[in-house]
């Protein structure tokens, strides 16, 4: 719980749509870089991570990703009104994106190479 | 907000200088560096003209194909293709209304996409972007040329449609505008043509702009100027609250400036009161993330609740007993765009049509779900492991949905349920939302010639600016066109000489939101702007409607966009959008006042003309500004066969085309 509150704008909806791991990012600043709507932008300290500044403005194209160089420091996740559900087809199980205890990932790597 | 909650903000991490001039001078000015704008700049710096980007986002993925392509439309003259571009275009000039043909824009582009984007396809594998299965993944697939190894989509008949893993097309594409040394600007959004004497309706002479991170000002002066900026979009929506950014079809970034520019410079518009209710920006799910049978999804097996799968018919309603049927013309039938909007003679297979009927009387249950496991390896292969990774925005659907465990070997992915009538119309991830939420479709932008030039001298138009819009091939081909031309005209110019009171005119326009102390922010005069279009230019019209909606343009221009205040030169961006919405929606407006009819192609009914697309009115309206004034005009649908152009599209082509 919190000790203390405070008088802070309504958050943005969606509320972060970029996840950054200040554990593994390294500052590149890659993401801030290619992002087409600047959602981005980076902390005025080097090497610290970029600050989401704009979630509400992403396209939700990925392309942050698709440029960091450090697996796993940079995520997107859909806002909870954009999140789809599967049946697995011989038990009839119902999986969704954002459950809680997921199944396993799907490693299968798609066709052709990314180009960077 | 008022600037006291400024106190505890933290400072913009990036030196701002408002005013501050930079000048750049060009043979070929490019506004938008998209997928058009890059091959644009290609090919006029072939040419051996000195070319400028100017990008608001950044060149290496701006763009609404700046995050992939998987099929690549109209490569008819593919080794493998069975139609021939003058066969295609012959059935698609028997359109009933001609304002555009499908995917393809008028006329002109067309036969332009249907000549050239099998080259174009090729410029982009000589820069590294596979474009064939080279790993032999689908040796033996009914869709795949064992000579060519080329992976064809949709009609696997004709093969005139080609799967590519075009996730990183645009970076490829940056790397190749490096090595030709274009000079890029990122960063730097236009917001003005410069003409000689500063006049409207004189030459385009460049361009200004700001930069979005340090608020600089920039002059540009080209000999000629290729407009790339796509098409307005987010003009009847804007919700970040309801439906976040992806849900939208078309890159957000997408106001029109480009549309608005060339109308302030006095260049003549076309189609700008057309739009269509599809709500890619309402309640959407993002594009190709729910189940579905079509576009990239074409053609997935769809099964309801039960398991009960939903028939697949051919263009006369006769049940398709096979997957692989889906993928072939009727018999009688040389070839065919997938679904029903074609006309008959073009009309592929699709889903039965009475689907909400039947949801409606039980016969199949709700939720429906897309039975991948049903399909063939290789046909899920292709559609989930080729298509989607590589389509735009649909790579992060591939990565999120893999990693939350999605597996396409033994799970069907649901499709959104809907009420049973939105079951009649694809795409299902579109959903569906108020009926006044509309976007702009069915194009609107500026006209063009044979040589791709506007209306007004040194001023080109490439991609979804041109007024009838066009897909990702359209911009390849048309940029790949309009570099050519440009850099032809660029060759024997005169100097551009700027007037110094244009310049300035601009600055004091462009900076008015930073030297606001209060006032209304960016959003709330976006969201106010979309209220304007969703009353006053929706699916119901009237000469009193428009007026009363110019009015509130007007006013609201005057009083709170003209207070609206930018506390950073990001806000600024938007706010200067929204300026640029402003004006886009009253050029719509002014030109649905011309059409005094009612239209089902461009959407919308007259409540006082009634009569649905009366043959009289099968035509475009044009307008353009001439010293401030509003000038109206029509064009015939087939303008560009009409004297002084030749009376086939062949020969106009071969005159213009620079080849």
């Amino acid at each position: 719980m919190y000790s203390k509150a405070y008088m802070v704008p309504n958050p943005a909806t969606p509320n972060q749509a970029i996840f950054i791991d200040p554990e593994l990012c390294i500052g590149c600043k890659q993401c801030v870089e290619v992002c087409r709507s600047d959602v981005m932008v980076p902390d005025r300290e080097k090497g610290k991570p970029p600050i989401v500044l704009y979630p509400d403005e992403c396209w939700f194209c990925g392309c942050c990703t698709f440029h960091c160089p450090v697996p796993g420091a940079i995520r997107v996740e859909f806002p909870l009104n954009q999140r789809v559900g599967w049946k697995r087809k011989e038990t009839g199980e119902y999986f969704r994106i954002g459950m809680k205890n997921p199944p396993p990932p799907n490693t299968r790597p798609p066709i052709g190479d990314y180009f960077k | 907000m008022p600037d006291s909650c400024l106190n505890t903000a933290l400072e913009w991490p990036y030196p701002v200088n408002y005013g501050k001039e930079n000048e750049i001078e060009a043979d070929v000015l490019i506004l938008g560096g998209g997928v058009a704008g890059c091959h644009a700049a290609i090919n006029a710096a072939k040419r051996g003209a000195k070319v400028v980007v100017v990008e608001k986002g950044a060149v290496i993925r701006s763009g609404s194909g700046g995050a992939g392509v998987d099929h690549w439309h109209a490569a008819c003259t593919n080794p493998c293709s069975k139609v021939s571009p003058d066969e295609m275009m012959e059935k698609l000039s028997e359109f009933p209304h001609g304002y555009n043909y499908l995917e393809y824009g008028n006329g002109i582009t067309s036969y332009i996409v249907l000549n050239e984007s099998y080259d174009a396809l090729l410029d982009i594998e000589k820069m590294g972007i596979k474009i064939r299965d080279v790993d032999d993944e689908f040796v033996g697939a009914e869709f795949r040329d064992e000579e060519t190894k080329l992976l064809f989509a949709y009609d696997y008949e004709s093969k005139y449609c080609i799967r590519v893993n075009g996730s990183d097309i645009k970076v490829a594409m940056y790397k190749e505008l490096k090595r030709l040394g274009v000079k890029i600007c990122d960063r730097v959004m236009a917001t003005s043509l410069l003409t000689e004497g500063g006049k409207q309706g004189a030459r385009v002479i460049g361009a200004t702009g700001i930069h979005t991170r340090t608020g600089e000002f920039y002059i540009f002066t080209a000999k000629a100027t290729i407009l790339s900026t796509a098409a307005p979009t987010g003009l009847w929506v804007f919700s970040t609250e309801l439906a976040g950014g992806a849900a939208m079809h078309n890159d957000p970034n997408n106001a029109g400036e480009g549309t608005a520019m060339a109308w302030k410079a006095g260049a003549e518009l076309a189609l700008m009161e057309g739009s269509w209710n599809v709500a890619s920006g309402g309640f959407a799910y993002p594009q190709k993330g729910t189940g579905n049978a079509h576009n990239t999804w074409y053609a997935c097996t769809i099964v309801d609740a039960n398991g009960k799968e939903i028939p697949w018919v051919d263009r006369d309603g006769n049940i398709l007993k096979t997957v692989s049927q889906r993928y072939q013309p009727a018999p009688g039938q040389k070839f065919f765009f997938q679904g029903r909007n074609a006309t008959y003679d073009m009309c592929g297979p699709s889903i039965i049509p009475d689907l909400s009927e039947r949801i409606r009387k039980g016969e199949f249950v709700l939720p429906l779900y897309a039975d991948l496991p049903g399909m063939s390896a290789h046909e899920r292969r292709a559609l989930w492991g080729l298509m989607i990774p590589h389509e735009g925005k649909c790579r992060l659907i591939y990565d999120i949905y893999q990693a939350a465990g999605f597996d396409p070997d033994k799970d069907m992915l649901q499709v959104n349920v809907m009420p049973p009538d939105r079951y009649h119309f694809y795409p299902w991830w579109a959903s569906y939302g108020p009926r006044q939420w509309r976007e702009k479709g069915m194009g609107g932008g500026v006209v063009f010639d044979w040589d791709l030039k506007t209306s007004l001298e040194g001023l080109y138009v490439a991609g979804q600016t041109t007024y009838a819009g066009g897909d990702h091939a359209v911009a390849a081909t048309t940029g790949r066109y309009a570099g050519r031309k440009s850099a032809e005209y660029a060759k024997t110019a005169k100097k551009p000489v700027v007037t110094r009171q244009q310049i300035n005119e601009e600055k004091e326009r462009v900076y008015a939101p930073v030297s606001q102390t209060d006032g209304t922010g960016w959003k709330e005069l976006l969201a106010g702007v979309c209220r304007i279009m969703q009353d006053y230019c929706g699916e119901y019209r009237s000469e009193e409607i428009l007026n009363t909606g110019l009015r509130w343009l007007s006013s609201i221009r005057e009083s709170e966009a003209s207070t609206t205040h930018a506390r950073n030169p990001h806000e600024l961006m938007r706010t200067l959008e929204c300026l640029t919405r402003i004006t886009i929606g009253e050029t719509m407006m002014h030109a649905s006042l011309a059409r005094k009819a009612s239209s089902r192609p461009l959407d919308f009914k007259r409540l006082d003309y009634p009569a649905m697309d009366p043959q009289e009115w099968n035509k475009l309206i044009t307008i353009k500004q001439k010293s401030g004034d509003i000038k109206v005009g029509e064009l015939p649908v087939n303008y560009y066969l009409l004297s002084p152009n030749a009376p086939t599209y062949k020969e106009n082509y071969q005159k213009h085309c620079g080849l």
